[in-house]
């Protein structure tokens, strides 16, 4: 029942998407943006600044994340339909889950944009270790829109959710940022040390775990006033 | 689904926003069949007891049962058995009429399409099931969202101002249906500001003024005048 109700957001939100593209072509316009301007900063004469890479990929991850939560969480705002959401046979964490769902389907679009940019402009072999990037993006994806999700439920009825989100938002996902860009400095080596960049998979990987389970356990709370 | 009530209780329920009492004491008895007019001024707490009775509001301090179960204990099968229409129409409005039908019915574990159907026909809107709800006028989207919310067929019934927006025939065809609804077991309870409406229409009159339950008596004719001399305005 719990993943029958997600999916069902899931397929709702991606019907409403397919029709507008608004969050998608407002997320990857300023994620291809936010690639650009730091490649006008970080490249000199065509050469990257070295090690820039995997920490240009990851803000850029987390600016057009961020940009993408507070649009979800926008159109149940208009016209209440989250309270609506909230009335549904099923527990209340389903919705959780169907809008985190939407939002790492949403960032890993963006991704499959943002990681051949990066790796052109910035020169950087990020396609060496493919798998081991694959999952150091999900692993990271999931733990930056897991917690991204509830805060932005939270702030749905906010005047200040702008403003609050983001201010939420990164100190929680620091370890996401560090694990990410590590891991993905790791891979972007001459030589791809494995190893550190497993470590900071199963870092980042533990924090998915942790950030879930605390995320479905507080968002009834947290929605009901 | 096997849960069910006949019988809805509030027992010493209010409802705090920080220091703000938004709703005190009240103490309230729900049955199957009955229509009940929740009247107050604005601000009343209406809302909130609407809010609470749907789940969506936890009351600070108070029990409220439906049958002999609180929500905590009936567990979220209990929301099945609620229809709620808010002020705010729980709409989408990037989405066709018989679309938004569709995705409630669903999430409500309403299957076939003849139901979705039956509810465009009853909204009046059977030729409009192809359009985008953004394009419906007012009175047609209070429509769409009572039908939205009579879709998984609920015991008990919550309209919040059902009547915003709606001539005089989708008047008519609301309070028929309203009035069908409790005929066949259903608990209606509307929030409304229209007294001329709601006089002929509810079995029962709650009145709230600040929070607090000023009488709860039987409904019938001259509402307006009992209205005035209990609230004063």
């Amino acid at each position: 029942m719990p993943f029958r109700v997600a999916l069902l957001i899931l397929k709702k939100d991606f019907l409403i998407e397919v029709k507008s593209l608004e969050i998608l072509s407002t997320t990857l316009f300023f994620a291809v943006s936010c690639l650009l301007v730091f490649s006008f900063a970080f490249v000199k004469e065509g050469s990257p600044v070295q090690d820039a890479a995997a920490g240009i990929l990851w803000i850029a991850i987390a600016f057009s994340g961020t940009l993408a939560l507070g649009r979800v969480f926008e159109r149940e705002r208009y016209g209440e339909t989250l309270r609506a959401l909230l009335l549904a046979p099923a527990p209340r964490p389903a919705i959780y889950l169907g809008k985190l769902f939407g939002m790492v389907l949403l960032m890993f679009t963006t991704e499959v944009v943002l990681v051949p940019m990066v790796a052109l402009l910035f020169q950087a072999p990020l396609f060496s270790r493919p798998l081991l990037l694959f999952v150091l993006l999900a692993a990271g994806t999931v733990g930056f829109a897991s917690v991204g999700t509830l805060f932005a439920a939270m702030l749905v009825r906010a005047r200040t959710r702008d403003i609050m989100l983001p201010i939420l938002l990164y100190p929680v996902t620091i370890p996401v940022m560090i694990a990410g860009v590590q891991g993905t400095s790791a891979l972007l080596q001459a030589s791809p040390d494995e190893a550190m960049a497993t470590m900071w998979i199963a870092i980042v990987s533990t924090f998915d775990v942790v950030a879930i389970t605390l995320c479905l356990w507080m968002f009834e709370p947290l929605m009901t006033e | 689904m096997t849960l069910d009530f006949d019988r809805i209780q509030l027992a010493d329920v209010s409802r705090h926003f920080g220091r703000r009492r938004a709703v005190s004491k009240i103490s309230l008895t729900a049955r199957a069949g009955e229509i009940i007019g929740l009247l107050g001024p604005n601000g009343a707490g209406k809302s909130t007891i609407i809010g609470m009775l749907a789940t969506l509001v936890a009351p600070t301090v108070g029990t409220i049962t439906y049958g002999d179960r609180t929500a905590r204990e009936a567990g979220p099968d209990v929301r099945g058995r609620i229809g709620l229409l808010a002020h705010e129409l729980h709409l989408y409005p990037e989405l066709t009429a018989r679309q938004n039908l569709e995705f409630f019915a669903q999430l409500h574990g309403v299957r076939g399409t003849d139901v979705v159907t039956a509810a465009l026909e009853s909204a009046g809107l059977a030729e409009r099931g192809a359009d985008e709800v953004a394009g419906f006028s007012r009175g047609m989207r209070q429509r769409l969202a009572l039908e939205r919310a009579l879709l998984h067929q609920p015991r008990l019934v919550l309209l919040d101002e059902p009547f915003t927006g709606l001539d005089d025939r989708a008047v008519r065809l609301v309070s028929d249906r309203l009035r069908a609804l409790a005929a066949g077991g259903a608990m209606v309870m509307l929030a409304t500001h229209d007294l001329d409406l709601a006089d002929g229409l509810i079995s029962r009159v709650v009145i709230i003024r600040d929070g607090r339950l000023i009488t709860d008596e039987a409904g019938g004719s001259g509402l307006r005048a009992r209205y005035r001399t209990l609230v004063g305005h």
